[in-house]
Parts: C-alpha cells; structure tokens; sequence
C-alpha cells in the first residue's frame, strides 16, 4: 500500500488511537488494525474505530488529517409531549428554585429572526403561571421559568406550537437534528428559487432585449415564467409569508411585512398582466428577491450555528451512560443512563471515561483533566474528599464517586446557563436597532400609501410598480440584521480565542473600556510557587542542581516539588526516597546521599546557612549532597510567562493599567515593576478593591477588571465588565461578564481588538443600511428603481450586512509574535463545518 | 421562431427534470457534508485491507 505517513503515523502507541487523546493508565480497550493492536481511551473510541475498521473503512486512518471528537454514545429520544411532565424525564432539564418555581432550558425551531424571538418571548410570558422568559437568537434557546402548580411545562410548549414554533426542551442530541432538518429545508428553498431565477431570467432577458418578438412568443414566455415562479412564491418564499401572517395576527411590524407585501403585489400583477395582456411582469424580479433573500439567510444560519456550537460542546460533554455501584462498598455494577442518577448514588468511573455528574471522590486515587471546562491543560490529580466535576475526564486509575449534583445543578450546567443568559441580555444597542425597525416598517408603509396616491394622481398605470419597488428596495433587513450578524460572529470567533461571553453587553463595553484592573494571585501570576531563580555553589551549573531536585521530587505532588520538576528533568533516579513531612525530602542517587528542603533540614550539621539575599517575597530551599550545600533554589508565585508581552499590547491599546491585590505590598510592588505597571495597590481587601474601581468610575472612566477569586467577586460585578480566569472560582465566573477559557493573557488583548473591530462594524453596517435606504426610497418613489433593480439591490444590502459581519469570524489581531495562535483550545479543534 | 414553441416548454421539462433531482439529492442528504467528499475522493480506500500486510507498519 502506497499512502503517505498520515496523521494516525505520528500519533503516539500511548495515544488513543481514534482521537489522539493520551490513554490512561489500566483502560484496556484495544482496537485490531491491520494485524496490530492499538490502544483506545474508551469503550466509544474502541467500538468506533473498531466499527470503521471492520466495514473497510480503515483507510480513514491513513487519511485523516485532524484528529475526531471523542465519541459520546447517542440518547434515547424523548419523543411525547406529555412525557415532559414526569418528574424523572424532567431531571435532565429542568431546575426547580422554590416548592413550585421552575426554571428549563428549551430550544425553539423555525426562528427566523429577531422578531420572531420577540413574538415567542411575548407570547410565553403572557401564559398564566409563566413568570419569566428568555430567548436567545443566536442558539435558538430559551430559558424559561414557571409555576408548575399553576401551568404544565407540556402546555407552554403546546402554546409555543400554537403560534407556529416548536419548543424542545434542551438535550443536546436533539438539537443537531433539528439543525440539519432545519438547514436541509433551507436547501431545498435555495435550490428552487435558484433554478426558478436562472430560467426565468433566460425568458426575461429575450423579453428586455428582442424587438423582433411575436405576441405568441411573447405570450409563451410568460405563461412559461408563470410556471416557474409558482413553486418559488409557494414553496421557496413560504416562510416570508408565514412570518408576515405571524406579525399581521399578532398586530406588529416585523421585516417580514414589506417583503411579503413586495413579492405578493409583484406576483399577482404578473399574474394579472398574464391572464390580461396588459401590463408588464415581474416574474423575474420575483424570483430573483426570494432567491437572494434566502441567500442571505442561509448564510446567517451557518454564521449562528458556528456560534452556538462552541456552547453546545460543553453540554455534550457529559456522557449517556454511567455504571452504577447499587451495593456500594459492595462491586454489583449496573449500566443505567446518567438520567436516572440520582443524587447520593455511588458510581464507577473507569479511567478513559467521563464523569457524569459533579460529586465527592469515595475511593480512588487518580489524576483527571478538565480542560474542557477551564481551559488548563495539567491533569489535576484527585484523592479521597476531592470535589470532581462532571464532564471531567478521568486519565488515571478507577474512581468511585458519591453523586452531589446532578443535571442542572452542576457545574457544567451552570456554566452553559451563564452563557445563555448572557447572549439573551440583548445589548443594548442591539435592542435599538430592533426598535427602530418596527418604526421603519411602519413609516415605510405609510410613505407607501403616500406615494401611491401621487402617483394615482399623475399617472395611474405606474402606481402598481412604483409602490413595488418601494416595498422590495426598502426592506430593513439590512437594519435588523447589522447588529445581531455582527454580535454573534464576534461572540462566536471570541470563544474560539479562549473568552467566553456570559453576558451580552460585554463586547460592547469592552470595546469603549479605559481602564484595566488586575488582580495580581492567580491572575498576573500563576497561583503557584515556580522556581525564580537557582544559585548553585562548588562549581556546579544551574541545570546540574535542577536535575538533582527534579530527582528527589520525582515522585511528590507538593507544590514545592511541583515547581522544582519544572527546572529540569530528572538527572537519575533517586532511591531510599525519605519525606520529612513540612522539613524536606531525603535520597540517594548514584551511591551519595542528598537533602532537600529548608536550610537547617538539608545541612544537619553545624550552622544552617543563610540564604544568599532576600528577594521579593521568594523563600529559599537548600539542596545538600552528603551534608554539603550545593543550591538554593528561591521560589515564589511569579508572573505568567506572557504577561510582559501581554501587558505591553494593552498599553499600546491605550488602556490604563491598575493593579490591585489583597497581597503584601512587597511582592505586589514586585509583580508591578516587573510588569511595568505604574499604578499598583497592596493589601486591598474585597472592599477596598470595588472602592478602587467607584472611584475610577466616578472620574468617567470605564474599567474592565480582571480577576480569578472569591474576593474578586464583588468588584468583577462592580466593574462596567469584568472577565473572570477560567482556573478561578465559580463566584467569580458568575460575577464576571467574561471567563477565560485558558490562561492565556495574551487573549485578553485580542479580546479588546476583536470588540473594537466589532463595534467598528456594527456601526458601518447600521450607517450603510440607513444611508441605503435614504438613498432608495426617494428614487423608487420619483419612479426610478424597477422591481428588479429593486430586488437586488435590497438582496446586495442585506448580503453586504451578513458579510461584512463575517468578518469577524476570521479575525485575528495584527500580532508583533506568532505565538498568540499558539494554544487554541480543544473547542477550536473542534469546529463544525458548516 | 417557430422552434421557440417546442423550445420553451422543452426547457420547462428540463428545469422540472433538474429541480426533481435537487429535491431528490437534499432528501438523500447530498448536501449534509459539503466538505467532506472532496477529501474522500483522494483517499484510495480501493485497497481491501489485508490482515497481515507487511508492507504496511
């Protein structure tokens, strides 16, 4: 066989061999591929690759050039309303607040666009017992919350359906169904209003241009167009009339009046003009607007979808199934679905698989990844007591579980619930442009009417066609779609960059942000100890001292030793590896004896030395060999490796830098020297710290804070917008408008940029809609603009919009390094196609 | 010009015959995945893999 060394040549014999993930110590789940045995990371990579082996399809392997998502096994579906009311299928789904509040997540099929949101969003709340409702346009989801005494979650979706949406409550298998049900369709309209155009347009083109055309032929050519353009005003602009009929019955103004209006009247003149033989025939132009009006939607759709991905990812994380130890301390294991956990039961979680749920490790010993949910990359490692986090995944050794949390209440749940609120709080700015539509349609209608009974006045054959024209040019699709394309592109590029979203107004206030305030522990710096500096004496070289600590720490995970392995690695093995617990640790390699740990530990006789310098907060550790010192290694909480060059792009950005720590004033002033920044606060407590920001506020300043902990929650929600570390605590993620997905700070300023850009482009896609339109309705109304120049320039200004807005998606900051690129993370990777 | 009355509903057929087949693929789910087959056709899956091929590591 003749195939290149593909990817799967350069992936490890450690590595899962389906989707590259390491494979932990004890998951034994092989996969048979040509005549070898390879490893897998799970029963669902195993049974996947094996699947794809076994049909032939083994050349996949060879070929691929990205690496596939982890399986996930498929959930059964839920498929009756009214199951939706027993409590157990409700777990998965619902949060219940007090005795009866509810609160659910509920995905809504056929949104089309901001109106319609708007529409549901009236609708569900005017129903009896609803108390509060929220919908998302860019997921397609609403939140939900509701009396369960007083109404049925069947029946608030029974009224959604009666309005002509479909709600589901969220799972997020169902959701990809509904998005390919959903984009199939839209094909499918595409495809007939397209061919409709093209051959129209080749019986329109004779019509225009031939003047040597028989009144038979002439005749012909109508009747066929007549033909043609039925399936397109019938099926391709369906969904423009149902949203017209919507907004009709419900008495309000929505962009699908005008186009509704504009198609119809150009249609039955046609039809007139046909059935007649007077007049002229628009069939053309018909065809045309629907076609590039789909067009435009369609791109839209893929643009939201790509956004509303990222968030879908951290809901699939958790798996479907789970083992169960009913007998618990007893091994009696049973396969159940994570849905039917319930809080308080013990399960088993095999290394290579996925916690199903947040709880309590009962027994077990192991290391577990979330980098799903934080972003960092280091397995944390978990023991007796430990908190664990569904949608974890265990690398290590088996672990028995005590459930906690289950469903909505975990912390996944939660992360994703943040994020829908955030995109449901519609900026602001967003919410002008959604006003300002409504009235749009409505002048719109009236200088219709308007400059049809001029028109009547001076010439009445024209009326008919003038009044087209200004309903087709005049569309304010433009208008509402400036700001929502726009929003959603960036929000979804933005989580791709590793920064989350959590509330809408975020971006926008990011973008008009001065000032920047930094927490310093955990933020600036890692958290953790690190080795700063190392003073070898005797003559040998730092690396020597480093492989001779990275050796005694071999096996340790205290801090300390942590941050030693980091120097260098292990010059031999060490043995008769003695830990004095809080003193150091003792071993020997290569026949002599080495200490160490605090001073008087490691030299045991005489005089403990003293360390070379004081430095900054550091503290010293002494390396001795056979009694002898031969090191110091300072260590302290140092800062992050990028913030330098991170720091330094935002102050080119031309934000004002603060730090602000509840540290002592010695290493703060440490941190902000080595940083370069000027303005810097030691010791502030929580209080001191929203103080610090009030006042900033109070000058007219608008600052964005950066923080990681507990403490920091009260300022990350007094700031204008506050983003949040995604290693930091969840009150502090619930505060903050933004999380951090990763640690990387260099986000931070392709955070700034990418709003700025985003505001930037909102406001030349409102300017253009607005300026179009100045220009358009004068020049139909003097009779100017035929239907179809009507039609396409309508199309090209909605087109320009969507496009415009999809810049976003590529953005990437004009960077002075290449390393900025350097660690998308996983979600990255795993961008769908559209 | 005459051939334009044969012509003209010919092409009616023919944009009918073409609009069937669109509807025919979407249903099929032709357009589900628009990026993936122009990668399949490069992989050379026309090789039976063998269950000790040792030219194959």
């Amino acid at each position: 066989m003749s195939t290149s060394p593909g990817l799967t040549a350069a992936l490890s014999f450690s590595d899962c061999f389906h989707c590259g993930l390491p494979v932990p110590d004890g998951a034994h789940y092989p996969i048979k591929f040509e005549g070898e045995t390879r490893p897998a990371c799970c029963r669902g990579c195993q049974a996947v690759a094996q699947t794809i082996i076994d049909s032939g399809q083994g050349a996949y392997y060879a070929h691929r050039t990205a690496l596939p998502a982890t399986p996930q096994q498929a959930e059964a579906e839920l498929a009756q309303l009214g199951l939706y009311d027993l409590p157990e299928i409700q777990e998965s789904f619902v949060r219940t607040e007090a005795e009866n509040i509810r609160e659910a997540a509920l995905i809504l099929e056929n949104i089309v666009c901001a109106a319609c949101i708007w529409l549901n969003e009236r609708h569900i709340a005017g129903l009896p017992g609803v108390l509060s409702v929220e919908i998302n346009y860019a997921t397609r989801r609403a939140r939900v919350r509701w009396d369960n005494g007083r109404i049925q979650l069947s029946a608030i979706l029974k009224a959604v359906s009666d309005i002509g949406y479909i709600a589901h409550p969220f799972d997020p298998g169902r959701s990809d169904d509904i998005h390919k049900r959903e984009r199939n369709t839209a094909i499918k309209r595409l495809a007939i209003a397209g061919l409709g155009m093209m051959q129209v347009m080749m019986y329109a083109l004779p019509a225009y241009t031939a003047t040597d055309m028989t009144d038979d032929i002439r005749l012909l050519m109508r009747w066929a167009s007549l033909i043609l353009t039925i399936p397109v005003v019938v099926y391709s602009a369906w969904p423009f009339f149902i949203g017209a009929w919507r907004d009709f019955k419900r008495r309000s103004l929505g962009m699908d009046v005008p186009v509704a209006l504009g198609i119809g009247t150009a249609f039955a003149a046609s039809v007139y003009a046909t059935f007649s033989g007077h007049g002229e025939v628009y069939y053309d132009s018909v065809a045309m607007f629907v076609f590039l009006l789909l067009a435009g939607r369609f791109l839209e759709m893929n643009a939201r979808r790509r956004a509303g991905a990222a968030v879908e990812e951290l809901v699939k994380l958790i798996p479907a199934v789970t083992t169960r130890l009913p007998d618990w301390p007893a091994r009696d294991e049973v396969q159940v679905p994570v849905a039917r956990l319930a809080v308080g039961d013990h399960v088993l979680v095999r290394p290579g698989e996925t916690l199903p749920a947040d709880g309590v490790v009962i027994e077990g010993d192991s290391a577990v990844s979330e980098a799903m949910l934080t972003g960092e990359s280091l397995p944390v490692s978990k023991t007796v007591h430990s908190q664990v986090v569904g949608g974890s995944l265990n690398q290590a050794s088996p672990l028995v579980v005590r459930v906690d949390k289950l469903g909505a209440d975990t912390r996944l749940a939660s992360i994703v619930r943040l994020l829908d609120r955030a995109q449901s709080e519609k900026p602001r700015i967003g919410q002008l442009a959604d006003r300002a539509a409504a009235w749009f349609v409505g002048l719109l209608l009236l200088i219709t009417v308007v400059v049809g009974l001029v028109w009547y006045a001076i010439d009445p054959s024209k009326v008919l066609w003038i009044v087209v024209s200004i309903l087709v040019v005049t569309c304010p699709c433009a208008l509402g779609l400036a700001t929502p394309a726009a929003l959603t592109t960036a929000t979804g590029r933005l989580t791709r960059l590793g920064l989350l979203t959590t509330r809408g107004h975020a971006l926008e206030t990011l973008a008009r942000a001065t000032d920047l305030v930094f927490d310093k522990t955990g933020t600036l710096t890692h958290g953790r100890l690190s080795v700063r500096r190392v003073v070898p004496l005797g003559g040998r070289s730092e690396r020597e001292a480093g492989m001779l600590a990275a050796a005694l720490e071999a096996g340790s995970e205290h801090p300390i030793a942590k941050a030693l392995r980091e120097v260098a690695a292990p010059a031999a093995i060490a043995r008769q590896i003695r830990n004095t617990p809080g003193r150091g640790v003792e071993g020997a390699i290569e026949g002599r004896v080495y200490r160490l740990g605090a001073p008087a530990f490691a030299v045991a006789r005489g005089l403990p030395p003293t360390p070379p310098e004081p430095d900054g907060g550091a503290s010293w550790v002494a390396l001795a060999e056979d009694g002898e010192l031969i090191a110091w290694f300072a260590l302290a909480d140092t800062p992050r490796a990028d913030a330098p060059v991170a720091l330094a792009a935002l102050q080119k950005q031309g934000l004002r830098l603060h730090l602000v720590s509840g540290d002592a004033a010695g290493a703060v002033q440490a941190v902000a020297q080595q940083l370069g920044i000027a303005e810097w606060h030691a010791g502030a407590l929580p209080e001191d710290k929203l103080a610090y920001v009030n006042a900033l506020q109070q000058q007219g300043r608008i600052v964005a804070m950066v923080g990681d902990g507990i403490n920091d929650a009260p300022v990350l929600a007094g700031a204008q917008v506050s983003i949040a570390m995604g290693e930091g605590a969840d009150v502090a993620q619930a505060a903050a408008d933004m999380v951090m997905l990763g640690s990387r700070l260099a986000t931070l300023s392709e955070g700034v940029a990418l709003a700025r850009k985003t505001r930037h482009i909102i406001r030349q896609n409102l300017g253009w809609a607005l300026g179009y339109n100045l220009i358009a309705i004068p020049a139909a109304a003097l009779g100017y603009v035929t239907p179809w120049i009507a039609g396409i320039g309508m199309s090209a200004s909605s087109l320009l919009v969507v496009l415009n807005a999809l810049r976003l998606s590529n953005f990437s900051q004009p960077a002075d390094d290449g390393s900025l690129k350097a660690q998308d993370s996983r979600l990255a990777a795993q961008e769908p196609s559209l | 010009m005459d051939i334009l009355l044969l012509l003209i509903p010919l092409s009616l057929v023919i944009v009918g015959v073409i609009a069937w087949i669109m509807l025919w693929a979407a249903k099929n789910g032709q357009f589900d995945d628009l990026e993936g087959p122009a990668h399949s056709v490069i992989m050379d899956d026309d090789t039976p893999p063998k269950p000790n091929d040792p030219a194959k590591p």
